[in-house]
Order: C-alpha cells, then structure tokens, then sequence
C-alpha cells in the first residue's frame, strides 16, 4: 500500500510539473506583455520594469527560476498590483473561495443524490419526471441567470436575502444557492441513471427474496453500487467549485479567488495566471486522488495496492 | 403427505409494447413436506415466472398476476401486503437464483449478507447471527467459514458462492426453498457437488424444494416428484420414476428422447420439431399440438381435460380419451 502512495505522489508531481511548463510556455507565446497598454510608456521605463521582474532574461532561464522560486512554495510578485506576492492573493481569495465551494458541494450533492434516488425509485412516474425536468433545467440555465434570477425574487421582491457580499452566514444563502444548481442536476441525473441500473441487478432481487425493507435494499445494497460514476464527476467538479467561479463571485461580489484568474489573463499578469494555474492543477489533481481512494472504499474489487503488482 | 405449499390456477401475464404475454396460463401443483419437486421445460416455458411468483418477485409492472391461489400455512400468498410478505420471504420461503456470479452483491462481505437475513426476520444479537452464518457456511461446505466471512464475493469461485447463496436461503431455516436453474451456470464436477449438498442438506433439515431446471439429468438426481411445464402449463406432474419410465404426454417423451443415454444401444437423439407457440396469443386447445406427431383433431380445438393415471401422476392429453387411439409407446 505504501509503494502505492509512493508512486501515486511521484505521478502527481510529474502530471504538475507538465502542467507547470506548458502554461508557462503557453502564456508567453501569447502577443502582449504586461506592460504594454493603450499608454505609451517611455521605453527606457519598460526596459527598466522588465529588468525589475526579469522578463528580459532569455524564456529558458526564467523559466528555471520559477521552478526553482516553486520548489520554495514562492509564487511570485503580481506584475499588476505591485504591492502585493500571488501567495498573498490565493491566501486571502482561496479560503473565501473554500467556503463557498464547501457549502455548493455539500448542498449539490446531498440534494442532487436524494434527487436522483427520489427519481429513480419513481422509475416513469410524476417525481421522477419532475425531478428530471428540473435537472435539466439546472443543467441548462447558466449559473449567472440563476444567480440574478435569485437576486430578483429573494433579495428584490421578497427581500429575505442580502443582494451581494460575504459576510455573514445569511449572505452566503443565495450563491450557495446559484452555485449549487449545476452541479446538483448533473448529480441527480447520473445518480438516477446509475441507481435505475443497479436496481435491477441480481443481487437486489437476491436481497427482496430475503425479505428485506425496501429502505435497507435502496441504502445498503443500491446506493453503495451506484455512487462510482457520482463520485467520478464529483473529482473534477469539486476542485473547480472549491477553487471559485469568477461569475458567482463576481455578481456576489465576492471576494474569492475567481476574479484572479480572468485578470490575470487579461492584464497578462504572468505570475498571477502562473500561480492561480498552479494551485488550481493541484487542486484538480488532488481530488483526483481521493476519488480513486473513494473508490477503494466502495467498491472492495477495486484494490489500489494490486496494481502495483502488474 | 402433508402439503405444505398448493398452488391452485396461477395465471401471470407480462404486458409489453406487442401486448400482453401470458407467460403462466393456469398452473397448479402440491409441494409436499419434505420432498424435492422439480419443474421442467424449455427456455419461456414459464417455469421461472411460477416460481418468481410464489414468493411474489415478479417485476410489477410489467408482470402480474392475474388469477390464482397460493396457498402456504393456510394464508394466500397473492393477496398478502408487502410487509406481510416481507416476513415470509426468507424466513419461510427462500429463493435461490441461478447466476452465484451475480446474485450477491459485490461490495459487502459474505458474512454480512448472510447474516443480515437472520437479523432481519429473528430478533438475536450480531453475534449470535454470526454464529449462525458460520454454522451455516460449515454446513454448505466451505472451509474455514470464520474468516471466510469477512471476504467479498469477487474472492471466491463459482460454486463457492453458490455454495453462499444457499447458506443464505437456509440461514432462517425456511419450510420451502426455491432453486430456480441453482447449477445451471456451474460446471458438470461443481454441478453434481451443489446437488449432493441439496440432498443432504434435505436429510438434514427436511426442507421442501422447488426445482426449477431445464437439465433432466439434474431432476434424475433429486426430484422425488416432476412436474413438466409447456407454454405456461404443467402437462404432466408424477413421481420420478412414473416421468421417466412410464411418460405419458408426448412432449416429455419428446424431452426423454431428446438427452443422451448411456443405457440404450445406438439411442439416436430425436429432437422435437417446431418451436413453442407464441404466448401473445396462445393456442385455445393444447399448446403442444402444432409439434405433436399424435395430434388429432381435438387437440387444437379444446384444451385436454387432464386424466390421472394414478394418484400421483396426472397428465393433461387427449390421448388418454378412452376413444383415442392406444399409443404403442415407442419409449423404453
């Protein structure tokens, strides 16, 4: 088990350091700099500035210096708001980000399991049609159409909720809310698909003719063996909601990490599209991680250790 | 004997997009005490569907049962509510299925599905329920049966876990089992083991079975009494012997002729001609006419009024009119 962890961890670096050098290289072959804007700055002052952050080095020897700032756990200095490193900027955006996606998650999947549980149980009958149609529906609306939809019934007409900001837990209602729907649907729509097909394996007739409760087949027999494919989404989808939605936090006003991202790429800020990058893969990649450990823990065919072994 | 089970008429239809299947058309049969019943017939002869039906697991819908009494300690078993049922369901009666590959479920051990039935239907301790799930591995033959429980299906092989789901079905030591094809999906060596452990597991607790297969040489090993099912009917219920020595209805002795035998010389194969009739709209006189090559007129016209032979061995053909023919039985 332990080489397994080993060679896991080993594989996870490799899979970031890839990541790591193809944004790095992508990025500054994109046109633009950080400092050329619609001013026209003295040319000896741009000379001076790229002096300053080392952007006239040759691209291979920057590039090595990031790496070796990164191995540092140093992100680097913003380009764009001189006062401030990214490690100061993910570690002000990510815990608000954090939250919110903690929230959405835990909201979108109890919501989204009970949904397609509800449905498939309901095989064909009115709830499952009505679930599904609002799974669709959360499929299809787009967060930010939700997200003002929201504001407009719960804050405007029926003022019940704040409009925007993050700062008490009444605050954190509606886009928990309007985060949440997506991410819901596409839970409840797998989950129904995957419990319709497991109920009608041998094994849950087997436990009928046992003559156990319809509760115990659906809990213990059912749901255990049609969590794999959710929890395969819920990978990737939870590192992109825990690590913010620019969208939601922009109409919020929310001070998570989202917005560093989309500026970042359009003030060129290569240390801030690095870092945000960066932190986002190894997210992305850690989650991964626990999904196949999920998946050890639900399914006891699937053995981690025994593919070492190959 | 005692009769512990009687089904009287069951009729199960199947409604699909083509119509409505009547897959069972009025079946009815004893099991007694302590005795191994087998029911055979072809593939969609029904004869699942009957004993789905007995312990009310058809898929409702499309199945249902449309007609017919099952009569078990003097309660019908039809009109019972799901909770009732439930506490009749591997307690009195158990099932067994016939893919040990499929029938138990992957992610929980052995140990917990085979005690999770007693635990249900009996008011004991988790320990006192795992005592009796290694009792009951011991009894099933499987080596070991204190850490066995703690492994997962996927660890054993075929007729380990078969061996399982029997553990399973006896753990509430039930009146009635039902095996429905328990040794179709094993090999021939495994095959002939699983049907020892039926035999002595009978002696043992006196168990009444309900053998559901299409394999005849499985019913020469077990059955004491055979019941023949064709498109949804029985057409001829006996004692083992009278079925294989003395067969009355063409169709058995069309599926006598139709296994190879090491007893006769030269005993060729004879296949039965034709195909089952199409259960959508079955036929309004005996089923089997249309492939029967003794079929006379009356045979597709009017369903035969069913002649018993004697006490125990009854047979639905109009050849047993005393104005038919005499059948010179070609059949040793």
């Amino acid at each position: 088990m332990n080489t397994y962890f080993i060679k896991r961890f080993i594989a996870m670096i490799i899979t970031l350091w890839l990541i790591i050098t193809g944004t790095f290289f992508l990025m500054h072959s994109v046109p633009g700099s950080p400092f050329n804007e619609e001013r026209t700055t003295n040319e000896a002052i741009q000379k001076n500035l790229e002096a300053y952050y080392h952007l006239d080095e040759p691209l291979l020897v920057q590039y090595g210096n990031y790496l070796t700032a990164l191995l540092h756990l140093d992100l680097g200095p913003s380009i764009k708001k001189s006062s401030q490193t990214v490690n100061e900027m993910l570690g002000r955006g990510f815990p608000v980000s954090f939250e919110l996606g903690f929230y959405t998650l835990i909201l979108a999947v109890i919501s989204g399991i009970t949904l397609g549980i509800i449905a498939a149980l309901r095989h064909n009958g009115v709830i499952d049609y009505l679930s599904m149609s609002i799974a669709v529906l959360g499929i299809s609306i787009p967060n930010f159409v939700m997200a003002t939809f929201l504001i407009e019934q719960l804050a405007v007409n029926f003022p019940i909720f704040p409009v925007a900001t993050w700062t008490s837990p009444k605050h954190m209602v509606l886009p928990t809310l309007a985060l949440a729907t997506g991410p819901m649907a596409i839970i409840a729509r797998l989950t129904r698909t995957s419990m319709l097909e497991v109920l009608t394996q041998d094994y849950i007739r087997t436990a009928k003719a046992k003559g156990l409760s319809p509760v115990k087949i659906v809990f213990k027999h059912a749901l255990r063996n049609a969590l794999l494919p959710v929890v395969t989404v819920l990978g990737s989808l939870a590192a992109s909601i825990l690590t913010g939605t620019f969208v939601i936090e922009k109409i919020f006003a929310i001070p998570g990490m989202g917005k560093y991202f989309v500026d970042s790429i359009n003030n060129r800020d290569f240390p801030v599209i690095m870092g945000t990058t960066v932190f986002y893969s190894a997210i992305l990649i850690l989650m991964l991680f626990l999904v196949d450990l999920a998946y050890g823990v639900l399914d006891p065919r699937i053995k981690l250790h025994k593919k070492e072994a190959k | 004997m005692e009769k512990i089970l009687q089904v009287k008429d069951l009729q199960v239809s199947f409604s699909t997009y083509g119509g409505e299947v009547k897959a069972v058309r009025g079946v009815s049969f004893d099991l007694h005490k302590g005795e191994t019943l087998a029911i055979v017939g072809e593939s969609g002869c029904g004869k699942s569907v009957t004993s789905q039906s007995i312990m009310r697991l058809i898929p409702d819908p499309p199945g249902r049962i449309t007609y017919g009494e099952i009569l078990f300690n003097n309660m019908d078993l039809i009109k019972l509510k799901e909770p009732e049922l439930r506490k009749i369901r591997g307690a009195k009666i158990s099932m067994i299925f016939q893919d040990p590959m499929t029938a138990l479920n992957p992610t929980l051990t052995i140990g917990e599905q085979i005690m999770e039935g007693i635990m249900e239907h009996e008011k004991i301790t988790r320990a006192e329920a795992k005592k009796a799930a290694v009792e009951m591995l011991q009894l099933v033959g499987i080596p070991s049966p204190e850490a066995r429980l703690k492994q997962y299906p996927h660890q054993f092989s075929g007729g380990m876990r078969q061996r399982i789901v029997i553990a399973m079905a006896l753990v509430c030591s039930p009146d009635v089992l039902i095996a429905d094809e328990p040794t179709t999906a094993l090999d021939v060596t495994i095959q002939a083991q699983i049907l020892e452990l039926f035999r002595d597991i009978q002696k043992k607790t006196g168990v009444s079975i309900i053998l559901i297969t299409h394999d005849l040489g499985v019913v020469a090993q077990v059955a004491d009494r055979v019941a023949v099912m064709y498109a949804g009917k029985i057409v001829e219920i006996g004692s083992r012997r009278e079925i294989f020595y003395r067969p009355q209805h063409p169709y058995t002795m069309g599926l006598l002729q139709s296994v190879p035998r090491l007893d006769i010389e030269k005993a060729e194969l004879v296949p039965i001609p034709g195909t089952p009739p199409d259960l959508f709209s079955p036929p309004i006189g005996c089923a089997f006419a249309a492939r029967c090559k003794y079929s006379m007129e009356v045979c597709e016209r009017v369903y035969p009024v069913q002649s018993s032979l004697s006490n125990n061995h009854h047979v639905d053909c109009w050849l047993q009119d005393e104005r038919a023919k005499k059948l010179v039985s070609t059949f040793v």
